[in-house]
């Protein structure tokens, strides 16, 4: 985006405390005969889902912003997502 | 009558969750001399909080008399835009009102600050803040919620309030909340946009401590149901977009790419123009505040407050959530210090709530905009509309040598050419009459 960089450029400028065990957990494949694979790609801000070259979804859970939106909108029993481990994960400076 | 009696407790109250809701109720409970431990996930209290609107603040003298001149605020809000964005035009209803700075009446807040502050004055009320812990679950006897778990370690108390927030893990987890529909939840994705406080007066047309509040609709979000955000705070702004989930599902855009395109738009890129991003954030919001907050609320032992409770309203005009946060978190505290009086903690005595909130204007505002979400769901308030009013005047200002029309001509005409027809029109008009 013009000025202020990509979403990867810019959730570098954010603080993060990763915890070595992710948080999340997706059952690769009811994510793509469901369609919530392809959906979480779309809506996630933080852009934590992407699809690979097989099909399937990669997850970066460090670039989380633990704001719920996959838990949402993945089709039951597909997703396992929960808050980091307390003290772990994004501390937003600004809020 | 259920057993009231809990053997041993580690502290009166457990207040799961520091945000506005947690924070207040915990202060309040702590200066009626009760035992309370405020529990949060974070690093500190305001870490994983984020706000997308301006704080409606006079209930805040309830609790903190002076808070608009101790507590950490950004702006004081008295120019209110309502823009029709379209993709080369908008149409904003301008309100600048400086009997809004007396008294101060919204405040722009930055949460990582303000939640702080808030915890500091719960530790000199004496409550115990407890950072860097998240509680996985709650602890049940029979019905009764008699406490939390966090990793190993279990801690009881008389009652326990869930503030966690809108995903509500404690009461959906338990069982006492269904999931949310999605047509009720949106996602807020924001830029926070460091810029000189010069430039933010000059540009924004505020002085000293004032500041400004833009609420967006129309091409902000592509057509998504849902909404654009900016307001001013001392040395940034905040700016971003909220969209209802089933619809930015339905139409299948990138949440992160509507968000850039409007911060690209011609309308509100030179707002930000050199501006530096200092943040970038997203949470999650309810649309539909009234349908969620009519779940269950309470259990034997437990007080759901806040978003947790879905205490959110969007009545098109204002957007609001930390006032009645503030205000659930003190009815919620009412209804505690009632029962810790009468070591009562049955489903009865947890009801109170319900009566304190409908005593309170949480529950009567609540009941005033039960049906703004379903007017917030016409479509056209998101394309058509806008595209409407910037016609009409468009007619009227475009001084093209054909000879001109009387206003109420000129509009007719514009009418006249949208796709909106006059029964729908009327009808939305009457829908919001009662709605809003």
């Amino acid at each position: 985006m013009i000025g202020f960089g990509d979403v990867t450029q810019r959730l570098a400028g954010n603080s993060y405390n990763v915890d070595e065990d992710s948080h999340i957990e997706l059952d690769q494949e009811l994510a793509r005969n469901t369609g919530t694979g392809k959906l979480l790609v779309k809506v996630c801000p933080a852009q934590v889902y992407s699809e690979k070259e097989d099909g399937s979804i990669g997850i970066l859970f460090a670039a989380c912003l633990e704001c719920g939106t996959c838990r949402a909108v993945a089709s039951p029993g597909s997703l396992k997502w929960h808050y980091p481990k307390g003290g772990f994960g994004i501390s937003f400076r600004e809020g | 009558m259920a057993q009231d009696v809990v053997a041993e407790v580690d502290f009166d109250v457990i207040v799961i969750g520091g945000g506005v809701a947690g924070t207040v109720c915990a202060y309040q409970l702590a200066k009626a001399g009760k035992q309370v431990v405020l529990i949060e996930r974070g690093e500190q209290p305001g870490s994983k909080n984020l706000s997308g609107g301006v704080f409606y603040c006079r209930v805040m003298e309830q609790v903190f008399p002076n808070f608009v001149k101790e507590a950490p605020i950004e702006r004081q809000i008295t120019r209110n835009v309502l823009s029709f964005l379209n993709p080369t035009s908008h149409f904003n209803i301008d309100y600048w009102d400086q009997r809004l700075a007396e008294p101060v009446n919204a405040v722009t807040v930055l949460r990582a600050k303000l939640d702080v502050w808030l915890s500091e004055q719960c530790e000199a009320a004496g409550v115990m803040v407890m950072p860097s812990v998240r509680v996985d679950s709650l602890l049940f006897d029979g019905d009764q919620v008699v406490g939390v778990k966090a990793g190993q370690d279990e801690l009881h108390a008389h009652v326990v309030v869930a503030a966690d927030g809108v995903n509500s893990f404690i009461a959906q987890e338990a069982g006492i909340r269904v999931k949310e529909a999605n047509k009720h939840l949106a996602v807020g994705v924001k830029s926070v946009i460091g810029l000189p406080q010069k430039v933010i007066e000059d540009r924004f047309g505020v002085t000293g401590n004032e500041g400004v509040a833009y609420a967006v609709v129309g091409d902000c979000t592509q057509t998504v149901a849902g909404g654009g955000f900016l307001y001013t705070n001392k040395e940034s702004v905040s700016v971003g977009v909220v969209l209802r989930l089933d619809d930015l599902e339905a139409k299948g855009l990138k949440s992160s790419e509507v968000h850039d395109h409007f911060l690209q738009h011609p309308a509100i890129a030179p707002l930000l123009r050199d501006g530096e991003l200092l943040e970038y954030g997203c949470h999650l919001t309810i649309e539909d505040g009234p349908k969620m907050s009519s779940h269950d609320i309470t259990r034997p032992g437990l007080i759901i407050i806040g978003d947790a409770a879905g205490f959110t309203l969007n009545t098109g005009l204002t957007i609001r959530g930390m006032d009645l946060a503030a205000g659930s978190g003190i009815a919620a505290a009412k209804t505690i210090v009632g029962a810790l009086e009468r070591g009562e903690y049955s489903q009865h005595a947890m009801d109170d709530y319900k009566y304190q909130l409908d005593a309170s204007f949480v529950g009567a505002d609540m009941k005033t905009y039960a049906k703004a979400p379903d007017f917030l769901d016409v479509s056209r308030m998101y394309k058509e509309y806008g595209l409407l009013l910037a016609d009409i005047f468009h007619d009227i200002y475009n001084l093209d040598t054909t000879p001109r029309k009387h206003v109420a001509a000129t509009a007719l005409g514009a009418f006249g050419r949208s796709n909106l027809k006059l029964t729908t029109t009327i009808g939305d008009a009457l829908k919001a009459a009662r709605a809003l």
